[in-house]
């Protein structure tokens, strides 16, 4: 099980949280101008790398909000947790232990 | 109802050949879906210049990890058309590969436990029929009687209201069934090289005319993506996108027990699927984990609660001991159905999406797969299973019959 911490509450069990898939995907700013190869993108197509991954999670059971997830997707390593109005934290490049 | 005692394990069922610098068409990933496309290329197409590339072991990837149920009891017409396609093909292939992979058409039931479920259930029956596919709708008393087993009282807390049921459903021994399409490809020609991982591709402008591996560069006149959980990143190698997601989902057996369970039981409502295997190893599944994933492993909780659920469905089963767990990674799209067909990339070619239901399509897969290889065009059967229906919106939404909720 996935120890996540929330930016408001703190470490808590995975259960007590759902996810929310890819983070940091912005509404089309003129979605007018979309074709429907952009519409597709927008809705259906988001990155699934193998590796750090930032991702949206709610804490449902507890505090309800939302906040985005620095995870890997290989290890499940939580490496960081952060508000969705802060930007993606860097990662350093190799090493560590986080 | 006796145990069943296993095939023989032949010790020789196909050569390990060395990678040759090129062949006419390349497949990535040999899952069933890679084993049975190189056998159709080889029997329906005549062609037998193929290798089959895996970075592990021949199918040690979903192929090893799945539960192998076998149903075609979908809802849309597309869907009812392939997976039936691959159950009549199921059918026929122990005799036509000569290899008895235990296939058992034992039924399988799809429980309801709310009227939304039942109406659902109802409706899928009556497709089912429209298209040919075998399908009843039970009552609880009726779903008593296929599986004297299964708990049918009111009183628990997601009674069984009714269930679908296809007696032509069943299961099969998954690794004979790999083992049984490797020896056939093999035997006409097609090199399976393990441990060959695939790491490029080698394009020319928009077509690609070979692949990069671990085992040095081969070139291949078309190229057939079988990569399951890794399809994403192959794609992405071979510069464009698809809608999926790969997703831990994860299995579980208990020790052996004398033949209890006549049939396949699935709830999607309350997230347990369960069959007993030919050994007598009570076989259970449940839902996807919730996040991307590819560590091959799943969450404890899900085992939790599938264990929860196993337990108020069948009350015999509360004193079973779980013996092993394992997670595979599979491959999920919006509307949980497969992408089979041609890519932005001229050449290469794409069979993914299958996510948590893949296996009973092993054969129509291959089957469509290699007609698409083949001529460049899709099969009537994977043509609307097109990467393009993202774009024109005609989705092909199986959530509903897919089983496994995700
Ligand atoms: C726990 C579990 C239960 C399931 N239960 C069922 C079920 O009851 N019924 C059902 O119909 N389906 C089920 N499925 C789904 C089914 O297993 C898959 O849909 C199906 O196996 C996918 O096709 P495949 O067999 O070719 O995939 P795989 O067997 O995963 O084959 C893909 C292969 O590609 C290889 N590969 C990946 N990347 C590379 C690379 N770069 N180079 C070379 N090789 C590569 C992998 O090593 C792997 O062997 C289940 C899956 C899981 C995990
Ligand atoms: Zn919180």
């Amino acid at each position: 099980m996935l120890l996540i911490t929330c930016p408001w509450c703190g470490p808590r069990d995975e259960a007590e949280y759902h996810y929310g898939g890819q983070a940091h995907v912005p509404y089309p700013e003129r979605p007018a101008d979309l074709d429907d190869e952009q519409w597709a993108a927008y809705v259906f197509y988001r990155d699934n790398p193998k590796g750090p991954f930032a991702e949206r999670w709610t804490h449902s059971t507890g505090c309800r909000r939302w906040f985005n997830v620095l995870r890997d997707t290989v290890s499940y390593e939580v490496l960081a947790s952060y508000r969705l109005d802060a930007p993606r934290p860097e990662l350093p490049q190799a090493g560590g232990n986080r | 109802m006796t145990a069943q005692p296993l095939p023989e394990h032949p010790d020789f069922l196909w050569r390990n050949p060395e990678p040759r610098s090129s062949y006419d068409v390349v497949i990535v990933g040999a899952g069933g879906h890679g084993l049975a496309t190189a056998y159709y290329l080889a029997r329906n197409h005549g062609i037998t210049n193929i290798a089959v590339l895996e970075k592990g072991w021949l199918a040690g990837g979903n192929m090893a990890r799945n539960t192998t149920i076998i149903r075609s009891n979908y809802l849309w017409d597309e869907s009812a058309a392939i997976y039936e396609h691959a159950l009549k093909l199921w059918e026929g292939l122990p005799a036509e590969l000569d290899y008895d992979f235990l296939f058992s058409q034992r039924g399988v039931l799809n429980l309801a436990h709310t009227l939304q479920d039942v109406r659902e259930g109802v409706r899928r029956v009556g497709a089912n029929r429209l298209n040919g596919v075998d399908a009843q709708w039970l009552a609880p008393d009726e779903v008593a009687e296929v599986c004297p087993i299964l708990n049918v009282s009111p009183r628990t807390r997601y009674p069984v209201l009714g269930a679908t049921f296809q007696p032509r459903a069943g299961i099969a021994k998954h690794d004979h069934v790999a083992w049984a399409l490797a020896r056939r490809a093999d035997a006409m020609g097609v090199d399976l090289i393990q441990g060959c991982e695939v790491t490029g591709f080698l394009k020319d402008g928009d077509r690609v005319v070979g692949v990069e591996t671990s085992r040095g560069r081969i070139r291949a006149g078309r190229v057939g993506l079988a990569a399951a959980g890794h399809s994403s990143v192959l794609a992405e190698l071979a510069g464009f996108r698809l809608p999926v997601q790969s997703h831990p989902l994860q299995a579980l057996v208990s020790e052996l027990h004398e033949p209890v369970h006549p049939t396949v039981v699935m709830s999607n409502h309350v997230h347990v699927y369960v069959s007993q295997a030919h050994k007598g190893e009570l076989v259970l599944g449940a839902g996807v984990d919730s996040y991307n994933g590819y560590g091959q492993r799943g969450s404890f909780h899900v085992i939790e609660q599938q264990m929860a659920a196993a337990v108020e469905l069948f009350p015999v089963f509360a004193r079973a001991h779980v013996l092993r767990t394992w997670g595979g990674i599979v491959d999920v799209t919006p509307d949980a159905s497969p992408i089979v067909g041609t890519s932005p990339v001229e050449n290469l070619y794409v069979n993914c999406g299958w996510g948590t239901g893949g296996f009973k399509a092993t054969p129509a897969a291959g089957w469509t797969f290699a007609h698409t290889i083949a001529t460049g065009e899709p099969h009537p059967l994977n043509a609307p299973f097109a990467l393009e229906r993202f774009a024109t919106g005609a989705l092909i939404d199986e959530h509903g019959a897919a089983a496994v909720a995700h």
